[in-house]
C-alpha cells in the first residue's frame, strides 16, 4: 500500500519543485515521402505528419491529467530534411520548411525538429541546399528547428561546413534582427549528434530508427536541488547517492508516461532522455544545484567538478531506472533559460571560456548564449570548432546554439520570451582566428576512432 | 484500477461528505481514508477503486477538481501507478 509520505513526496516534487515531463516527442520517418516533385513532396510530408501525430497533443493532455504530472511540451522530430529533399531538383528547401510548419500548427505542437543535415564527413548537393535554405526557413516559419551535425569521433570535423555555418548564423541573426535574432535560438550544430534526442532545437529522427517512435524527455532540476538541501555539508559519496536516488525516481515517472503514451498512440516506445533542463523560473535551475553543492556562484573554481558529478550521477540513476535511457541524458546548461546562470554572467563569475570548460563534462554544449551582433562569422566558426573538437576527442555529444544579437553589445540584454528566457550579451575573446578557419578541408578523425 | 485522492485546503463543514457523495454517484469504491487537520488546514488522502465506474478516469479527475473549486479546496485524483513507479523497484 502506498503511504501518505510517498504520496506527499511525489506531489511536493510536482507542485513545489517543478518536476515535469518536459516533452513527449514523436519521431516520424519521412523517407517514404520522397518524390521528385516539390509540391507532391510537401503534401506527402504534411499528410504523414498530420496523420501520425493527430492525437499526440490530446494523448499528452489525458496522461497529464491521469497522473497529475504536467507534460509541458508535445513535439515532433523528422528524418533530416537534406535526405528527403535531394530527389527534387529544387534549389531551396524553404517550401519543405513551410510544409513542416503548417503540419506543426495543424497538430498543435510548439516545435518540430529535423530541418537538418548530417555533414560530418562532407556535404552532398542536397546538404548544401539545405544549409543555404536555413536562414530563410527559420525566418519565415515559426515552429521549425534546424540542426547540422558537423563532426563525429569516427570521422573528424568538416571544417568547410564549420566555416559556412559561421556565415549562416550571421545571416539568420540579420534576417531575424527585428525579433532579437531569435532565429539563432532555433538552430543548433552538433558533434556526435544523437539520433533519438527528444529535446529541441537539435531533435531529429535518425535513419536507424523505426517508422514512428515515442521518445520522452524528463526534467526536474528543482527536485535535485531540494534533495541536496537535505545532505548539506555531507561527504561526496552521500551527495552522489542522493542525486542518483532522485534521478531514479524522476526517470521512473518518465518511463511510465512514455510507455502509456506509446500504448495510447499505438506507436513503439523509443527512449527516455533524463536531462535536467532549466526554465527561467526560480527553483528550476541547474546553477542553483551547483551552488547548493557548495559553490558560491556558478563559474567559480570547482564548478566543472561539481557539474561532472551532477552529470554522471544523473546518468547512473537514470540507467538503473530504465533500460531505455538514451538521447542526451545529463545536465543542460543553457544560459538564457536559467536565472542563476544569468545572474552569474552579470556578476562576472561566468564567462564564455568557463562555459566551454563546463561543456567537457555536461551533457551537451554551449547553449543559448547571446554574443555581440558585431562578432565576425570566422570567430563564430572558431567557437564552434573548439566545441566540436571537445566532442570529437572525448567521444561525447557537444553542441553550439549561439545568438549574435544584431545591434546589441556587451552588457546589453536580449529578451527571447517564454521558455527561451532572456540573456545578457556575453563578451567574446577579441583576437581573431580567420587564418585557421579559412584553411578549408576536414580535421581528420582522432586516433582513438580506429577501434575496428 | 486504483487511484489516490488528495484533498488539501481550509477546513470547513462537509468536505468528506461532498467528496464521498460524488464518488458514490460515480460508483467509485473507497478503500481507505486518512485525514488530519494541520494548523486549520484540512489534509485528506483516499485510496479508491475505479474498477466499476462507467465514467472515464480523466472525467472523474475533472469532476473532483470542479467540486474542489466550488468548496474552495484543492482536490486531486491521480492514478496509483505514478506513486508505485516512483517509490517501488
Amino acid at each position: 500500500m502506498i503511504s501518505r509520505f510517498e504520496v506527499q513526496e511525489t506531489n511536493k516534487m510536482i507542485q513545489e519543485e517543478n518536476l515535469d515531463i518536459r516533452t513527449i516527442t514523436m519521431g516520424i520517418n519521412l523517407l517514404d515521402c520522397i518524390t521528385d516533385d516539390m509540391d507532391k513532396l510537401c503534401n506527402n510530408i504534411y499528410d504523414k505528419i498530420t496523420t501520425k501525430a493527430e492525437k499526440l497533443v490530446l494523448t499528452g493532455e489525458i496522461i497529464s491529467k491521469k497522473y497529475g504530472i504536467p507534460i509541458v511540451n508535445k513535439r515532433i522530430s523528422v528524418t533530416p530534411i537534406a535526405l528527403i529533399g535531394g530527389a527534387t531538383k529544387a534549389n531551396s528547401y524553404v517550401p519543405i520548411a513551410k510544409a513542416l510548419d503548417r503540419a506543426a500548427k495543424t497538430v498543435g505542437i510548439n516545435f518540430l525538429g529535423g530541418f537538418s543535415a548530417l555533414v560530418h564527413k562532407g556535404c552532398t548537393a542536397a546538404d548544401t541546399i539545405l544549409i543555404n535554405s536555413i536562414p530563410e526557413a527559420l525566418d519565415v516559419t515559426e515552429r521549425v528547428c534546424a540542426s547540422i551535425n558537423l563532426g563525429t569521433t569516427r570521422s573528424g570535423i568538416n571544417m568547410d561546413a564549420v566555416k559556412r555555418i559561421g556565415e549562416i548564423i550571421k545571416e539568420i541573426s540579420l534576417r531575424t534582427a527585428d525579433r532579437n535574432s531569435i532565429g539563432c535560438a532555433k538552430f543548433v550544430v552538433f558533434c556526435n549528434a544523437p539520433e533519438d534526442n527528444p529535446f529541441m532545437a537539435g531533435s531529429f529522427h535518425g535513419v536507424g530508427e523505426r517508422d514512428v517512435v515515442i521518445n520522452v524527455g524528463v526534467s526536474g532540476p528543482g527536485v535535485v536541488k531540494k534533495a541536496l538541501e537535505s545532505v548539506r555539508g555531507k561527504d561526496f559519496e552521500t551527495m552522489c547517492e542522493m542525486i542518483k536516488k532522485t534521478a531514479f525516481q524522476i526517470t521512473r515517472a518518465g518511463q511510465m508516461v512514455a510507455k502509456e503514451a506509446a500504448q495510447m498512440l499505438d506507436v513503439p516506445f523509443g527512449i527516455i532522455d533524463l536531462s535536467l533542463a532549466p526554465t527561467p523560473a526560480v527553483g528550476d535551475s541547474i546553477a542553483e544545484i551547483i551552488e547548493e553543492m557548495g559553490i558560491e556562484m556558478i563559474g567559480a573554481p570547482g564548478t566543472t567538478a561539481a557539474l561532472a558529478i551532477l552529470n554522471d550521477c544523473i546518468k547512473k540513476g537514470g540507467v538503473m531506472a530504465s533500460s531505455n535511457v538514451g538521447g542526451l541524458s545529463g545536465a543542460f546548461i543553457p544560459v538564457s533559460e536559467d536565472h542563476a546562470m544569468i545572474r552569474a554572467v552579470e556578476k562576472g563569475a561566468l564567462t564564455l571560456e568557463k562555459l566551454e570548460a563546463m561543456t567537457c563534462v555536461c551533457s551537451v554544449g554551449l547553449d543559448m548564449i547571446a554574443i555581440p551582433g558585431a562578432t565576425s562569422a570566422a570567430t563564430i566558426s572558431g567557437i564552434i570548432a573548439d566545441e566540436m573538437a571537445i566532442g570529437m576527442i572525448n567521444a561525447k555529444t557537444t553542441a553550439v546554439r549561439i545568438i549574435p544579437v544584431e545591434g546589441k553589445d556587451i552588457g546589453e540584454y536580449v529578451e527571447f520570451g517564454g521558455l527561451l528566457g532572456y540573456a545578457p550579451i556575453m563578451a567574446v575573446n577579441p583576437y581573431r582566428c580567420d587564418g585557421f578557419i579559412s584553411r578549408g578541408g576536414r580535421i581528420p578523425a582522432p586516433i582513438h576512432s580506429f577501434k575496428n | 484500477m486504483k487511484g489516490i485522492i488528495t484533498v488539501i485546503g481550509k477546513d470547513k463543514v462537509g468536505i468528506i461528505g461532498k467528496v464521498c457523495t460524488l464518488l458514490s454517484d460515480q460508483n467509485v469504491n473507497i478503500l481507505d481514508i486518512s485525514q488530519t487537520i494541520l494548523q486549520g488546514y484540512f489534509n485528506m488522502m483516499m485510496v479508491v477503486d475505479l474498477t466499476y465506474t462507467n465514467t472515464d478516469f480523466v472525467e472523474v479527475v475533472d469532476k473532483l477538481s470542479e467540486l474542489g473549486k466550488t468548496i474552495e479546496v484543492d482536490i486531486k485524483l491521480q492514478h496509483q501507478d505514478i506513486f508505485d513507479t516512483m517509490h517501488r523497484i
